[in-house]
């Protein structure tokens, strides 16, 4: 059994009340399925505006589809019981890409981290505090920071307290929308390494959702590409999309930038001067 | 080249202080560089290494009465630092244009696009409304942007980013400035109009043979966009080489550090996208 399974999903946005017009709903997804298997990554690439932000929360079950179902373990998540559905929560946790925004800024480090471990665990106060710091050190940031407020942080740091939040409960799958987008280069690749141990160390599974083929490359096991709301491509090998002949992943192709100034092909094209 | 006129821009010994609650903290120092016509300058370095206080100063942009801007920043010739705000508000625009990371907050919300970009036009120059018009319609054409004569009646919120960013280099060409400063051009665009943003950018360098500083900290932009690269970090150029040379053989750790911290897609893929 897959860890996660999305069958045939179909989701519209704008008529939801029965009196609209029909044909003004917008289609965002139609008919997607696929699977992620427990310890790996599935890369979501697409475009802005293909859907992928919002399969993540249907996946999320945050936004019911209307048609298909999301099978986590097993269990729809939309159809479950109330208490079944309370621990499907906790296995299943989300970082944005927007670090600041995903924080309450009157919130300390400590009490962010703590939050969903007050929900779920019962613990003393002084494990709960040890565990706290044990997630802090685990995503490279330390004590000193427990105390400290969100503006006082850099979006690379508050990317890795979102992190420790979301790993707190030790959950099964992730879903990454975007999360690494707005850091610089190297922020972002110490987060995409530190992402990769947790994995490791934690039989993490993640719905890896970005933009940003090199970023998706870095981390994914599998890739899938989605556009206008579909599916279109999926693959169990990442290096797959280096030789699929689709011309929609092959515009995706040619949007990557150079690696070296060997490769380059803007300066190439205008030389003079 | 080596000639003094060669240079449109010339920055000596810039250091960039500015005064806290705690004292005086020192944002930026020792930073050389100079820019010839139709160069690209790549400036490079992690977030908050000062790559923006650095272009910044160069426009005096920075807040007047908090910071202290030291050195030497010569515009052919001109000297820029501590000039009258009257005499600088001349010089931006029409000789160093500036292209702003986020094109979303580059605009003002409540005027027109066509309002906005007639403005700046006729700030500068001493056209009619109808000249500046044709103007803006056709540095817009240059840019690919659809339907001019349309376009300028919008409000910046109808257009998309990368929309937004190719009006604004149609904006900063228009007036065929000496020298355009992008600061993160590309970074809060999607990936699809990276590429074509550039290549505008490009276009406008080897038309008007503007010289550009064009700060990022992503090397993809770096490696096909600039000419020479001014690595950056803590507020210090650590490293300045021509684009192979650095890419090549890095002197510097920290150099190193940064072309490292992307492994290559195309080490295991042999080059299969040179278009």
């Amino acid at each position: 059994m897959s860890l996660l399974q999305v069958n045939e999903v179909t989701h519209s946005y704008g008529n939801r009340t029965f009196f609209k017009w029909q044909n003004r709903s917008k289609k965002v997804l139609s008919d997607i399925s696929f699977s992620i298997e427990e310890g790996t990554c599935l890369g979501m690439l697409g475009t802005s505006g293909a859907g992928k932000s919002t399969l993540g929360k249907v996946i999320l079950g945050l936004e019911k589809p209307q048609h298909g179902q999301v099978l986590f373990q097993g269990h729809d998540i939309y159809t479950v019981d109330k208490y079944t559905r309370q621990k499907i929560r906790r296995d299943l946790q989300v970082v944005f890409q927007d670090s600041y925004s995903a924080v309450n800024p009157r919130m300390t480090a400590e009490r962010i981290i703590a939050e969903p471990l007050e929900n779920y665990e019962k613990l003393t106060l002084a494990e709960q505090k040890r565990t706290v710091i044990e997630l802090l050190e685990r995503v490279g940031l330390d004590e000193k920071d427990l105390k400290k407020y969100p503006h006082q942080f850099s979006g690379g740091q508050l990317q890795r307290i979102n992190i420790a939040r979301a790993v707190s409960l030790k959950p099964k799958l992730i879903v990454l929308d975007e999360s690494v987008s707005s850091l610089d280069m190297v922020t972002q690749t110490l987060i995409l390494e530190l992402l990769k141990e947790l994995k490791e160390d934690f039989g993490l599974s993640y719905f890896f959702i970005t933009h940003d083929i090199k970023a998706a490359y870095m981390i994914s096991d599998t890739l899938g590409v989605l556009e206008k709301g579909e599916l279109i491509e999926y693959y169990n090998s990442k290096n797959q999309f280096f030789t699929s002949k689709n011309p929609v992943v092959k515009e995706m192709r040619g949007s990557i930038l150079a690696e070296h100034p060997r490769f380059r092909s803007i300066r190439a094209r205008n030389n003079h001067i | 080249m080596g000639t003094e006129e060669s240079k449109v821009l010339q920055v000596r010994d810039l250091r960039v202080q500015i005064k806290t609650k705690n004292g005086v903290a020192t944002l930026v120092q020792d930073i050389n560089f100079e820019l010839k016509p139709g160069e690209i300058l790549g400036l490079i370095g992690e977030s908050g290494c000062g790559k923006t206080v650095t272009s910044m100063s160069i426009l005096q942009l920075l807040n007047r009465k908090e910071t202290t801007i030291e050195g030497s920043i010569t515009l052919k010739g001109q000297e820029l630092n501590g000039l009258a705000e009257k005499e600088m508000r001349k010089i931006r625009g029409k000789d160093i244009a500036f292209i702003m990371q986020n094109p979303m907050n580059a605009f003002t919300p409540v005027f027109t696009i066509g309002h906005q970009f007639i403005e700046t036009i006729r700030s500068h120059t001493h056209w009619n409304k109808k000249q500046a018009t044709e103007l803006a319609v056709e540095s817009m054409k240059q840019v690919n942007l659809p339907d001019p004569d349309k376009l300028l009646k919008y409000y910046p919120f109808q257009l998309s980013g990368g929309m937004l960013q190719r009006l604004m280099i149609a904006i900063a060409a228009s007036l065929h400035p000496a020298i355009i400063i992008a600061d993160e051009p590309t970074t809060a665009l999607d990936v699809n109009n990276q590429k074509n943003v550039l290549h505008h950018l490009d276009r406008i360098r080897s038309e008007y043979g503007s010289a550009i500083l064009l700060i990022s900290h992503d090397l993809g932009v770096i490696s096909e966009m600039a000419d020479e690269v001014a690595v950056m970090q803590h507020g210090k150029i650590v490293e300045k080489a021509g684009v192979f040379q650095l890419f090549d053989s890095p002197t510097h750790e920290y150099t190193k550090k940064l072309l490292n911290a992307r492994p290559a897609l195309y080490l295991e893929e042999p080059v299969i996208n040179l278009i």
